[in-house]
């Protein structure tokens, strides 16, 4: 693949922003990139926004035209990108592809959700329009509740316990308190988790990502950008960017606790990549809840099936450890703004590798990995990063 | 969600009576019915009746459902293989929570699911029960 560069990225903080709307959120981060790329408004030439629920939480599609128009540059080519809740990986994917056609030489690409204008029901009724509204969502099924059922066959599956899942999120929230950025600063326990209400049993509040807003944006560009516009010294080159999709609805699976789209989606991205995965210096992973953040190390690889706690306890995960995982928070503890979430974690995994992140720090890596999925696995999102000095 | 009567109109036959399509070609059966078979891609499938009688997958209480199911919390909503092999999500009734297994045996009766609104029309459905052995 040629090559595609992130020079520039921003974020707002994740937080339940009552005194900001969804479009300024959007400008917000958007403004931050360009500004941190050191380039003018004008250079962009494409912009895709991820996004899931603004038609349902806000009332307001259209989200390309209304970010072109806030940032004074109507006339810009534009669209939304919606994939569920790999909306942000999948916006990414379709940047990367519109630099690699040949057609633009700098793009914007900027994730948000806007989610506490609503009540919980009414953004639990929006997050399971992720999967099949006739037989799913038409039954009472919501979207944690699907992930519950994934958490019990687990469960029951592999003999693991409730307490060595529930080290997931102690482990994101551990770090989250480092980052600036993230919704929760507070460290937690497995017994704060055990104790936590059942929103749908097995899956209690704290194994869940929380409601909550943000938006974060990336600038890329390509080699001939670079070339007019003066090289930069500390730069992230995209080493490879994949999508997958698995069924849509998971009554067609014939085993819920593997998402196949993690694997075709990695195998792909590694092919492109000309990579190991034992070359992964650190990784940001799909934690919407504490099972699935399990699961994925286990269908990434780092684990055999039913063993991805056992990473947690041998301290694999840690900054420091074998393979550093979510050390922005992840989604338990950075947060979970949907639409938002994959460009928070290719910011967060660029600005490591650039040295320059804003929590806890992974010592000099070189190559690190976003995996964003949408549904319970109905689509799934890698981007592989590599730092250019 | 937006009310819509042609929306469940159009899906009675589906939801009111457990029919799925079988594949010609390779014999593997899908609920709800669809053009295309999932396993070996034939687009021969006719229309089946499904087995109303399986067991429990998996099944979890909905404690914060979607507004439009907010008078009914808790339920129970569980993934259900039938005796013909076809797995269907669908809710399990007339059982509490804590007597619900997996692998327990169930049997498909007909039911209300809810009200679109005070004026809307009722939605109605499949649920499941425990299977009372004779």
């Amino acid at each position: 693949m040629d090559d595609v560069y992130i020079i520039g990225t921003g974020m707002t903080k994740i937080a339940e922003h009552w005194e900001i709307s969804l479009r300024d959120l959007l400008v917000e981060a958007s403004l931050k990139a360009v500004d941190d790329a050191s380039i003018s408004l004008k250079d962009i030439e494409g912009i895709f926004v991820g996004n899931m629920s603004s038609g349902y939480l806000q009332g307001q599609e259209h989200l390309g035209s209304l970010l072109a128009t806030w940032l004074g540059i109507p006339g810009t080519a534009a669209c939304k990108v919606e994939a569920a809740c790999a909306s942000g990986g999948v916006a990414f994917h379709q940047a990367v592809l519109s630099i690699l056609s040949g057609l633009y030489d700098c793009v914007l690409v900027a994730g948000v959700e806007k989610m506490t204008d609503a009540i919980t029901s009414d953004i639990t009724t929006a997050l399971i329009m992720a999967d099949d509204q006739e037989y799913v969502a038409g039954i009472g099924a919501t979207f944690v509740g699907l992930n519950a059922l994934v958490y019990r066959t687990y469960m029951e599956k592999y003999g693991v316990k409730e307490e060595d899942i529930a080290l997931f999120p102690v482990h994101c929230h551990k770090y989250a308190q480092y980052n600036p950025y993230a919704r929760f600063r507070n460290p937690i326990s497995v017994e704060d988790v055990l104790r936590s209400p059942f929103i749908a049993d097995p899956i209690r509040l704290l194994d869940s990502s929380p409601i909550c807003d943000g938006s974060a944006a990336i600038i890329l560009c390509s080699e001939n950008f670079l070339k007019k516009n003066g090289g930069r010294d500390n730069l992230v080159k995209v080493l490879a960017s994949s999508v997958a999709t698995d069924t849509f609805s998971l009554n067609d699976r014939e085993d819920i606790t593997t998402l196949s789209a993690t694997k075709i989606a990695f195998k792909k991205a590694l092919k492109i990549a000309h990579i190991e995965m034992n070359q992964i210096d650190l990784m940001e992973i799909h934690d919407a809840f504490s099972i699935l953040g399990v699961i994925h190390l286990e269908d990434l690889g780092f684990a055999e099936k039913g063993k991805g706690t056992m990473l947690i306890k041998e301290g694999q995960l840690e900054y420091d450890g074998k393979i550093p995982t979510n050390i922005s928070g992840g989604l338990k503890g950075r947060g979970h703004p949907i639409g938002a979430t994959g460009i928070y974690q290719i910011v967060e995994v660029a600005r490591q590798l650039m040295g320059k992140f804003d929590g806890k720090q992974v010592p000099d890596p070189s190559i690190g990995l976003a995996q964003n999925v949408g549904g319970v696995g109905g689509t799934v999102s890698i981007n592989i990063l590599k730092r250019v000095r | 969600m937006i009310e819509s009567i042609p929306r469940v109109w159009r899906e009675r036959k589906y939801k009111y009576r457990l029919i799925g399509s079988k594949c010609k070609r390779c014999g593997k059966i899908f609920y709800p019915p669809r053009k295309v078979c999932l396993k070996c891609g034939s687009r021969e499938l006719e229309e089946v009746f499904l087995a109303r009688r399986g067991k429990v997958l998996s099944y979890t209480v909905i404690r914060s459902p979607p507004t439009s199911f907010i008078p009914y919390k808790p339920y129970i909503v569980a993934l259900i293989q039938l005796d013909d092999g076809t797995k269907i999500f669908s809710q399990l009734t007339d059982v509490e929570p804590e007597e619900v297994k997996t692998g327990m045996k169930v049997e498909a009766v007909f039911r209300k699911y809810k009200e679109q609104s005070e004026s809307g029309i009722i939605e109605y459905g499949i649920k499941f029960i425990p299977v009372i052995e004779e």
